[in-house]
């Protein structure tokens, strides 16, 4: 059984999908949850959700991360933190021929650079406990390439690069990294890709277990990887993706 | 403008030697596929700032009717 009470967690992007159901997930397991989000309406839904026995203190934060700005006020209001959750992503799929610097710099700032300058400044500011554990959420696009996913795929490749190189320098503290990376989850970030329910149909014959992830397949992984359950594992890269990746 | 999809068209559905016609419907072309569907609207965008969704872009099969559209919502 998992157990996350006395925990302080920050999921972001926990608006919806996989970061609205990881934060659901974990206050269910007693956690304290700290989310953040950009849309208010979507964070206040997210918010209201969350399981709250006497004792257990939740609180949400409307950030925009790709700024510097917001991140350095999220990192102020915080409190030291057990477990992070940086699942704050971005998707747009666009043709090589067709990528132009807004792009690239739309994507690699929330998928990439906003997650260094969280944790960095975490650290600095001493909000990450000794034996915390952070698990980024990364992207099965990191192992199987799609076209016109290259800008994604990049920034979470990288992301991935962060999390074990992250691994072995906070080892000495014993905070542990990791990366789940899921393949197509049906959330709204995929039903708002520009392919087209038609194309997504097809691509459902590449999963071996017959169907697309769930936001839960992933956040099951996310609290386990939160848990003392998990605390000899560090610096892994966990595909979740129904098989996906087999072929 | 019309000119100037072609022009894209041709070079999205690599055709070399031949053009396509304002009229002809581009899905009937070996090579369009969705990667071609995503070029044209990543096109539409960086060249007419003009957006359109997947699922209205399935309604559209030539040119002309193209051009129809992005001519209305002008």
């Amino acid at each position: 059984m998992l157990e996350l009470t006395d925990k302080n967690v920050l999921v972001t992007g926990a608006s919806s999908g996989i970061g609205k159901q990881t934060a659901f997930q974990l206050s269910h397991l007693g956690a304290n949850c700290f989310i953040c989000g950009r849309n208010r309406e979507r964070l206040t839904s997210s918010f209201n959700q969350l399981k709250t026995v006497e004792g257990q203190v939740h609180n949400r934060f409307e950030a925009d991360l790709s700024g510097v700005e917001d991140i350095k006020l999220l990192i102020d209001k915080l409190p030291v933190l057990d477990g992070v959750v940086c699942n704050a992503g971005l998707v747009k799929t666009k043709p090589l021929k067709y990528i132009d610097e807004k792009l690239i710099d739309d994507i690699f700032d929330v998928n990439t650079k906003a997650i260094i300058l969280l944790i960095s400044g975490l650290l600095r500011a001493k909000k990450i406990k000794k034996g915390a554990s952070i698990c980024m959420v990364s992207s099965i696009s990191t192992y199987k390439h799609t076209p016109a996913n290259s800008v994604y795929s990049a920034s979470k490749s990288a992301l991935n690069a962060f999390t074990t190189s992250s691994a072995l320098e906070l080892a000495k503290k014993k905070i542990r990294v990791n990366a789940v990376l899921p393949g197509f989850i049906q959330t709204n970030l995929l039903e708002n890709d520009d392919v087209g329910s038609e194309q997504l149909k097809k691509h459902l014959n590449n999963y071996p277990l017959g169907r697309f992830g769930k936001p839960e397949d992933v956040a099951n992984v996310i609290c386990f990887l939160l848990s003392d359950k998990s605390e000899w594992m560090t610096g892994n890269l966990i595909k979740i993706d129904g098989g996906f990746s087999i072929h | 403008m019309k000119d100037k999809l072609i022009e894209e068209f041709k070079d999205i559905l690599e055709l070399e030697d031949e053009t396509i016609e304002a009229d002809s419907n581009f899905r009937d072309y070996d090579d369009w596929d969705s990667i071609a569907a995503l070029s044209v609207m990543a096109y539409l965008d960086s060249e007419f700032n003009f957006s359109i969704k997947a699922e209205d872009f399935k309604q559209i099969n030539t040119i002309n009717q193209l051009v129809a559209l992005m001519n209305k919502n002008a």
